[in-house]
């Protein structure tokens, strides 16, 4: 394991060190001082875990391959864009757009998220990117979601001062993968394009796996989190503009 | 509910010539041969959309498709375009759909715009005989040199951002996997690697197979993000964001889920049958600042190894939008008019959103040059290129290079019918059918391509050499060896032409 110091490093140069690192072989990585960088773990190959103290910038693991993030503080934006394997776990809130595009691995926040998280996801028979977030969402939660699973615990562990569990316009333009929520949703809060259904015995399975995943890692108590009423939504068609043109 | 739309062609079958082999019955995917009862062949005008196979492919040249345009009384407003777009609306409450380039007659700048040749004072060089350089270099380009003497030797100290070398200014424009078809895609791979310059993969991320070809693939980042991993930015020679079309700027997409089969499906990674939807902007780029973000992750995830180009559609206020392009970082900036075709788009976008090619190009060269930033970008111009004169025009207005995308199509056999989003292309190119696809050989599709190049790249070179100019470098933004015929002073003002028949200096 080595530690590099952040303090003061561009991100250019940061994210070199980072790079030269893993090609070196290490398999563990601590990024100490870490604020406001962007772009760490951009589309790093190996499995490598690293670890951040302080506050990393935009694009954390963007267009990632395979490495384990774990941030201990807040989150920016646009984490896990278009990621495409491995996990990233911030014990904190997160800002907009996190999972962009996401093809694989996971990500779990275990605060807030703000606008448009996991919107365009996508998935191709076993590779599925998960997302968990335990506090609250924004408006957009799961915007033209084409795959994957997205699941909203709506912890009171952020400081939002929201008390709805997510906003407006949720899952709107879906038209596959699956949202799990703790709670409930108005009406006026989703998108046209998707219905709300009971959870059945499998989805069960698919919460309690991915739950448990996520207290672990993050100090919660799973069995406390799955006691709660668990929503599923999903698209109603796979062509929700299927009807708008003129031929 | 009975149509009132009229069919739009006559189907004429010259009963003496036909031996009712049948060829026009399978060759059309519209359905507009049929055999009767008694089995011979009869034609249903209706489905017909004059893509010109059956006639390609009667053996007996026994089949005509004609307009069958209707008399109109009296009436240059309601003509039977008009009417036919509100019948068809009437009758189904839905959006007009269409493919390819915005078909409208407006003025065509090109065909306004004449080039210079030296008589006399200037000799013009053969280039059967003497060197003539095609070649271009695409990507940043520093804003001085520094050079050292090394035991007598110059040596470059000055970094060199990454380059992708053309050894013609001709690229293949992007047309996504999806749109059209593997063996279309395969054909424009292979005519990239042969002619020495890029095709680009658009934004439906590059199949498996087509990895042989990645030295000379652009690959694309859109707002889908389909099929965008590590492996695909790293394989490719430049990749470009994807902003937006010049044949629908300010919207996203929709690849219908008829053309979303298995491999569409795994490249994607979408679910078979399912629309492929593109958002209208990316959700991480609301400014130019996150444009940047953009880029520099694109560089950072590729190690700052290859040029990252940005494409945007022609629109109003172009050239402040370059700049913050070439400004956000951007090495390539790639700019297509509203001429520029497209596998789908609503028909009212198509033909009234956006500004030709022409204005585009000259105004950003003459902003970023203003700006003293034009070297930080190279320009690419897309958008109705239909041969190599409206090409070296854009070169002498101060484009780098031209982006060729219906001109590719119907060098492999499109005969611009405009229904690729049926995905019923009876020429194997806008489709995902198998039995259509097969149509298209990538062999031959890549030959003719190859030769449409070629025959270009000799034109421009005879054109270069008439003007007495031995490389295409010292055309690029040399607006002196234009002329205007016909334009208007404002017009002219925005080329930065003058009027044909005003001296050189
Ligand atoms: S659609 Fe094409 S193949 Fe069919 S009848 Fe018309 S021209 Fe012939
Ligand atoms: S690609 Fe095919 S469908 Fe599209 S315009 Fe050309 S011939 Fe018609």
């Amino acid at each position: 394991m080595i530690t590099i110091d952040a303090k003061g490093l561009p991100y250019r140069e940061l994210n070199e060190k980072v790079r030269e690192a893993v090609a070196g072989g290490e398999t563990e990585i601590k990024l100490a001082n870490v604020n406001g960088q962007r772009y760490i773990a951009d589309a790093i190959d190996s499995p490598v875990q690293i670890t951040i103290e302080g506050v990393p910038g935009n694009d954390l693991g963007a267009f990632m391959n395979g490495p384990t993030v774990i941030v201990h503080a807040n989150g920016q934006d646009h984490i896990a864009n278009t990621m495409n394997e491995g996990k990233i776990v911030v014990h904190g809130d997160a800002g907009d757009v996190l999972g962009y595009g996401m093809r694989g691995g996971k990500l779990f926040i275990k605060g807030d998220v703000g606008y448009r998280v996991g919107i365009h996801m996508k998935e191709y028979k076993d590779k599925v990117p998960v997302i968990v977030i335990g506090g609250t969402a924004r408006d957009f939660f799961g915007e033209y979601m084409a795959g994957g699973t997205l699941i909203l615990l709506g912890l009171d562990t952020g400081n939002n001062d929201s008390d709805q569990i997510a906003g407006n316009y949720f899952a709107t333009g879906m038209h596959g993968g699956v949202i799990y929520v703790r709670g409930k949703l108005e009406d006026y809060q989703l998108g046209k394009e998707v219905a709300v259904l009971e959870v059945d015995d499998s989805d069960r399975q698919t919460i309690e796996k991915y739950v448990t995943e996520f207290a672990g890692d993050l100090g919660l108590d799973a069995d406390d989190i799955l006691k709660d009423e668990f929503i599923k939504i999903k698209a109603v068609s796979h062509r929700p503009y299927g009807n708008l043109y003129a031929y | 509910m009975k149509t009132y739309q009229l069919p739009e062609v006559r189907i004429e079958r010259d009963k003496d010539r036909c031996i009712n082999c049948g060829v026009c019955v399978r060759q059309c995917a519209f359905n507009a041969h049929k055999f009767d009862e008694d089995g011979e062949v009869y034609s249903e005008d209706e489905k017909c959309v004059a893509c010109q196979r059956c006639v390609s492919l009667c053996p007996t040249n026994a089949l005509y498709i004609k307009d069958n345009a209707p008399f109109v009384k009296d009436n240059a407003n309601w003509t039977a375009e008009t009417q036919k777009y509100i019948w068809k609306q009437a009758e189904t409450g839905g959006v007009l759909l269409t493919g390819m380039g915005n078909p409208k007659p407006y003025p065509i700048y090109w065909d306004h715009l004449v080039l210079n040749a030296s008589q006399v004072t200037n000799p013009s060089i053969d280039p059967l005989r003497e060197p003539m350089e095609l070649r271009t270099y695409l990507g940043s380009k520093p804003d001085h040199i520094e050079i050292e003497m090394v035991n007598g030797e110059p040596v470059l100290r000055t970094k060199i951002a990454p380059q992708i070398m053309l050894k013609t200014p001709i690229l293949f424009s992007a047309m996504s996997y999806g749109a059209i078809s593997y063996n279309a895609c395969e054909a424009l791979g292979r005519a990239a690697t042969e002619l020495g310059t890029f095709w680009n993969t658009g934004e439906g991320g590059l199949h498996r197979n087509l990895y042989k070809y990645a030295p000379n693939t652009i690959v694309q980042v859109a707002s889908g993000r389909f099929g965008v991993h590590s492996e695909y930015l790293d394989a490719a020679a430049a990749i470009e964001i994807k902003i937006g079309q010049g044949a629908k700027p300010g919207i996203g997409g929709h690849l219908p889920g008829e053309k979303v089969g298995p491999a569409v499906s795994e490249t994607r990674m979408i679910p078979v049958g399912s629309d492929a939807l593109s958002p209208a902007p990316h959700h991480d780029i609301y400014s130019i600042e996150d444009l940047s973000q953009l880029i520099f992750s694109l560089k950072e995830a590729t190690e700052y190894t290859k040029p990252i180009s940005v494409k945007i559609s022609a629109v109003h206020n172009v050239a402040a939008i370059a700049s913050g392009i070439a400004r956000a970082g951007a090495d390539i900036i790639a700019i297509d008019g509203f001429r520029g075709g497209t596998g789908a788009a609503p028909t009212m976008i198509r033909d009234n959103v956006g500004i030709p090619i022409e204005l585009a190009i000259a105004a950003v060269d003459a902003r970023l040059r203003e700006e003293g930033i034009r070297n930080r970008a190279s320009i690419i111009a897309a958008g109705g290129f239909r041969n190599s004169g409206d090409v070296i025009k854009a070169i002498a207005l101060g484009a780098d290079a031209v982006y060729l995308g219906t001109a590719a199509l119907v060098a492999m056999g499109c005969h611009v019918c405009q229904k690729c989003y049926t995905g019923k292309c009876n020429w194997g190119i806008a489709t995902q059918n198998p039995y259509l696809e097969k149509r298209l050989n990538p062999d031959i599709a890549a030959e003719r391509l190859y030769n449409l190049v070629r025959g270009w790249s000799h034109e421009i070179s005879e054109m270069l050499g008439g003007m007495g100019i031995n490389a295409i470098e010292s055309l690029r933004g040399n607006r002196l060896h234009l002329r205007a015929v016909g334009l208007s002073r404002e017009e002219m003002d925005v080329l930065g032409v003058q009027v044909a028949g005003s001296p050189m200096a």
